[in-house]
């Protein structure tokens, strides 16, 4: 069994994938966020895990993870909070999101088993290279039924894209075009819509979704136009900060994004 | 290839340490770069061009130049390595001289930096104008505010300096930030790194790029003092650039005692300390997998320094290497006895060494270099951009 599949399997369009940094904005509103999130409508869910150094995120996620940190999370508190989460949330994929530093000081099998055991279904480490992945990983990703997600870009060689859709069963992150998180498209015209219709035309055995960049209702159908769904992050990020009730604003964000 | 101190594996592993741990969006420049920096440095053109500069323009070689006075006081024969006499006043330039022939060859039209003491930024900013090239330069708020001149030098010198403000604002934020431009320009832009760190191949190229300074000295050691190799080569490590390229020709030489001298702020232990190779374990930094300072979640921790450019909490894959194999000797010295040997160097030499090269004087006392040994010490840098530090330290330096 396999969340992540059945999530695809179920609904073939406007998937919602919505990422918060765990921690944020306050240290335990990790769990009522990933209810919210739910019971909202997203699809799926990306829990960030803080990193001091985030280089592939824009200012609003980096800023996240400085509170997320201060306010004393890390991996242990964060698998913690995840205890029982699967009696509340039986069915939306939840993926963790992060950098490779804090996941080899916990132990990559450590990370991996309480992961697991946490009730997560996939990874996102954007600098964990493909062949350490194949090489060191792999083997560890499978035995806990964990599923790796790469990211794509407009500059991805096309054999490594195939590659890439060889090394996961999962989906593909197509990240929308150059910059990090939460940054505005500014592509020329028909560039990124180029760039979607490429990777569609390539029928990869994966599905795909876009990320970065989408943060609200026309952004989210527009990008669902080119792929089964899209990620939203920095949007919602932005829109908890300095919110006393994070479940509700947090409803309130994605019932905006699908109303 | 057999790998060696000098030559990675092709994935770019010293021992345990290096790698291009980096995001999908970085993955097509390094990986270009990885593949063609090899065979652009061995063209014929680009050799032509690049010593030509180094000569003409940086001013090459530089003088290796017997400290008899701080020889007497030490009872040992220390000899400087000039680089503070290269064009912009560090050995900084020997680096940027290379990559913006590089970055031509590759067909990029604009050139990013991140700096720390300011002397990278400045080294960039100054082949940029060489070469009529757009320059953005990346520099913590703290560190504009520490190294002032330079700011200007470089805005002087028609680039943008962009400051970092997240973190501890300084040269790892900076580089932070730069790497997040390349993220966001990925087709048109080249990433001059600074130093011996980041993700393969720039260890290795910024080293082949700072190599010069040991080739020289060998030629000079051997006219001076009748042998190519001396007992010692002492040099400041931060990401570790300028000790990468006095080493360099010395690594497989295992006569030559290599010393490198990292910041202890206000002692190795306080918490406040950029003392990397003492402090620091596995980890990735920058997209290099090395030493670095971190808590035990994996966090990366602030590293202190009175000197900007040695406060970075990671060393270079190479260096971290030279500490496992123990090939290097590892040495820290505090902001106190830096500046003291700030004030040791200037009076008896009359040389005013830059903050960070000040570190490496200040390890003399601990070589145990006797009296017939010849230690070469990389003075890295000039003084002059922290002359405001020297000032505000009048009390203790005098």
């Amino acid at each position: 069994m396999n969340r992540i599949k059945d999530a695809f399997a179920k609904k073939q369009k406007n998937l919602l994938n919505m990422y918060f940094t765990a921690g944020y904005p306050r240290l335990h509103d990790t769990v009522p966020l990933i209810k919210a999130l739910s019971e909202a409508g997203a699809d799926l869910i990306e829990i960030g895990m803080p990193f001091s150094d985030p280089l592939a995120d824009g200012p609003v996620i980096q800023a996240s993870s400085t509170v997320a940190l201060a306010n004393g999370m890390n991996l242990r508190v964060l698998f913690e909070q995840l205890q029982g989460i699967r009696q509340e949330v039986p069915e939306t994929p939840i993926l963790l999101m992060g950098y490779l530093n804090p996941v080899m000081q916990f132990g990559v099998d450590n990370f991996c088993r309480e992961a697991a055991a946490a009730g997560a279904d996939g990874i996102i480490l954007p600098d964990l290279p493909l062949d350490d992945y194949v090489a060191e990983y792999q083997d560890i990703f499978r035995r806990h039924n964990l599923r790796p997600v790469f990211l794509i870009t407009p500059q991805t060689a096309p054999e490594r894209i195939r590659r890439i859709d060889e090394l996961t069963d999962s989906f593909l992150y197509l990240v929308s075009g150059p910059g990090t998180t939460g940054g505005a498209n500014t592509q020329a015209e028909g560039v990124q819509e180029a760039y979607f219709q490429r990777i569609e035309a390539m029928n990869l055995r994966n599905p795909r979704l876009i990320g970065f960049g989408i943060g609200d209702k026309a952004s989210f159908q527009n990008a669902c136009q080119y792929a089964e769904g899209a990620i939203i992050g920095s949007a919602l990020i932005r829109a908890l900060d300095g919110v006393d009730d994070a479940p509700a604003a947090a409803k309130r964000f994605v019932s905006s994004v699908l109303s | 290839m057999k790998p060696t101190y000098q030559q990675p594996t092709e994935r770019g592993y010293y021992g345990q340490f290096g790698g291009a741990f980096i995001p999908e969006m970085l993955y097509p420049n390094v990986e270009e770069l990885r593949q063609q920096y090899l065979s652009i440095m061995a063209e014929p053109e680009f050799q032509q061009e690049y010593q030509q500069l180094l000569r003409d323009y940086v001013g090459r070689p530089t003088p290796l130049f017997e400290a008899k006075r701080l020889s007497a006081k030490y009872n040992t024969r220390i000899y400087l390595k000039r680089e503070d006499l290269c064009h912009t006043g560090a050995h900084k330039v020997n680096n940027t001289v290379g990559q913006i022939l590089l970055a031509k060859r590759l067909g990029k039209t604009r050139i990013i930096a991140e700096t720390g003491a300011g002397q990278h930024g400045v080294a960039t900013a100054t082949v940029c104008a060489l070469m009529g090239m757009e320059c953005i330069v990346y520099m913590g708020e703290v560190d504009m505010e520490r190294q002032k001149p330079n700011v200007y030098r470089m805005r002087l010198l028609g680039a943008e300096v962009r400051a970092a403000m997240s973190g501890s604002r300084t040269l790892k934020d900076a580089t932070n930030e730069a790497i997040r431009d390349w993220i966001s320009n990925p087709v048109d832009t080249h990433y001059i790194i600074g130093s011996v760190v980041g993700p393969h191949p720039y260890p290795d190229l910024v080293a082949r790029l700072q190599a010069v300074i040991s080739e020289e000295m060998r030629k000079q050691l051997l006219e001076k003092t009748g042998s190519e190799l001396p007992q010692y080569v002492v040099a400041c490590v931060g990401g570790g650039s300028n000790a990468a390229g006095a080493f360099y020709h010395f690594l497989e030489e295992p006569s030559v005692q290599l010393v490198a001298v990292e910041a202890a702020g206000h002692g190795v232990h306080s918490g406040h300390s950029a003392a990397t190779s003492v402090l620091g374990t596995p980890g990735i930094i920058h997209g290099s997998r090395t030493l670095l300072m971190q808590d035990e979640d994996g966090q990366i921790t602030e590293p202190y320094s009175i000197s900007a450019g040695l406060d970075y909490p990671g060393i270079g894959p190479l260096h971290a290497f030279l500490a496992d194999s123990k090939r290097a000797r590892f040495i820290s010295i505090e902001d106190e006895d830096a500046l003291k040997a700030v004030a040791e160097c200037s009076r008896l030499e009359g040389i005013i060494p830059a903050l960070e090269t000040a570190h490496a004087i200040a390890a003399l006392g601990q070589l145990g270099a006797g009296p017939d040994d010849v230690v070469v010490i990389n003075l890295s840098g000039r003084g002059d951009k922290d002359l405001e530090t020297y000032i505000k330290y009048a009390d203790a330096i005098m």
